[in-house]
């Protein structure tokens, strides 16, 4: 059983590797989470993406929003990376999450066939 | 559709952060001896008028103004309806809302209350600054859980950090397991 004892130690080791990140701006995922989203999938969409960001070691920020009226193509997740037009994905399994961060978070890539909008920075 | 309860809980969660919230308070109480199972869901948010209660739960208004529907209490409301439950609104404009649905623990319509740890996390990992009570209580048993309390143990550490969202998962998905009595986390009915 996890103790509170273990998230003082983990505490420690995370305040280490802070020490070594950047200050730039980070890229951003972020979430719909509107009714239609969590019934799409939301829920299972976020949590392939703080997954992969932990296994991976990657410094995202993961922010959400609510319905912005394509709930059809929900679940929906828009990529920014600094300086970029920001990208929206949809109709997404947590296959096609993983390919969009290491396609397009890591790489800088669009997944041209899994976009549904783009909005001009 | 939902095809859990906590899926619910996590929509129904939206409301509040959009009301304003700061503090959210979730309450699950399964009482065997009752055959009752009680989901509630607190905030600070800015309430609801009297006269816009009974309108809240119509799946044609809303306060938003991107579209004209608003479908999560009224999709609540139908599933502990058709569970032998029911669905209640108490709100004071300025104080707050409490949504509280109720549902036959036993009904074979109820849906499995799913996996209550994936929507805490969700909340916690998108709304660092909402501070949630979450207690989950079965018969005798008690789960209290307390990101204020988890934030003063990590003495300014994100509580998004990647490593400490992974931990307090873990954290959630074993003592709610516990509190309920399952053999396996995996199991969330």
């Amino acid at each position: 059983m996890k103790s509170l004892e273990e998230l003082r130690e983990l505490r420690r080791e995370v305040e280490e590797d802070m020490k070594n990140r950047s200050k730039e701006e980070k890229p951003e995922i972020i979430i719909g989470m509107g009714t239609c989203g969590i019934s799409a999938g939301a829920r299972e969409t976020l949590k392939t993406v703080l997954d992969e960001i932990e296994k991976r070691d990657l410094d995202v920020a993961v922010t959400q929003t609510g319905c912005i009226g394509m709930c059809e193509k929900e679940p929906l997740l828009d990529v920014k990376l600094p300086d970029q037009s920001r990208i929206t994905y949809g109709q997404l399994n947590p296959e096609d999450v993983q390919r969009i961060i290491v396609q397009h978070v890591i790489n800088g890539e669009i997944v041209e066939e899994l976009a549904v909008a783009r909005l001009e920075e | 559709m939902m095809r859990e309860l906590s899926l619910h809980i996590l929509d129904i969660a939206q409301n509040s952060i959009r009301a304003g919230a700061e503090n959210l308070d979730i309450r699950i109480e399964e009482n065997c001896c009752e055959n009752i199972l009680l989901i509630k869901i607190g905030d600070d948010g800015r309430g609801i008028e009297k006269d816009s209660i009974e309108e809240v739960m119509d799946p044609f208004v809303t306060t938003r103004t991107t579209r004209e529907v608003g479908l999560g209490l009224s999709l609540l409301q139908e599933t502990a309806e058709s569970s032998g439950g029911s669905l209640s609104i108490d709100s004071e404009p300025g104080e707050g809302t409490a949504v509280t649905a109720r549902f036959k623990l036993d009904h074979l319509d109820r849906p499995p209350l799913g996996s209550l740890a994936d929507t805490l996390i969700s909340l916690i990992a998108v709304n660092p600054d909402l501070e949630i009570t979450y207690r989950h209580q079965k018969d005798g048993d008690c789960f209290d859980f307390s990101t204020e309390e988890i934030k003063a143990e990590l003495q300014g550490v994100d509580i998004q950090e990647p490593g400490i969202l992974k931990w307090l998962e873990e954290y959630l998905r074993e003592n709610i397991a516990e509190v309920r009595g399952l053999s396996h986390p995996v199991l969330n009915l």
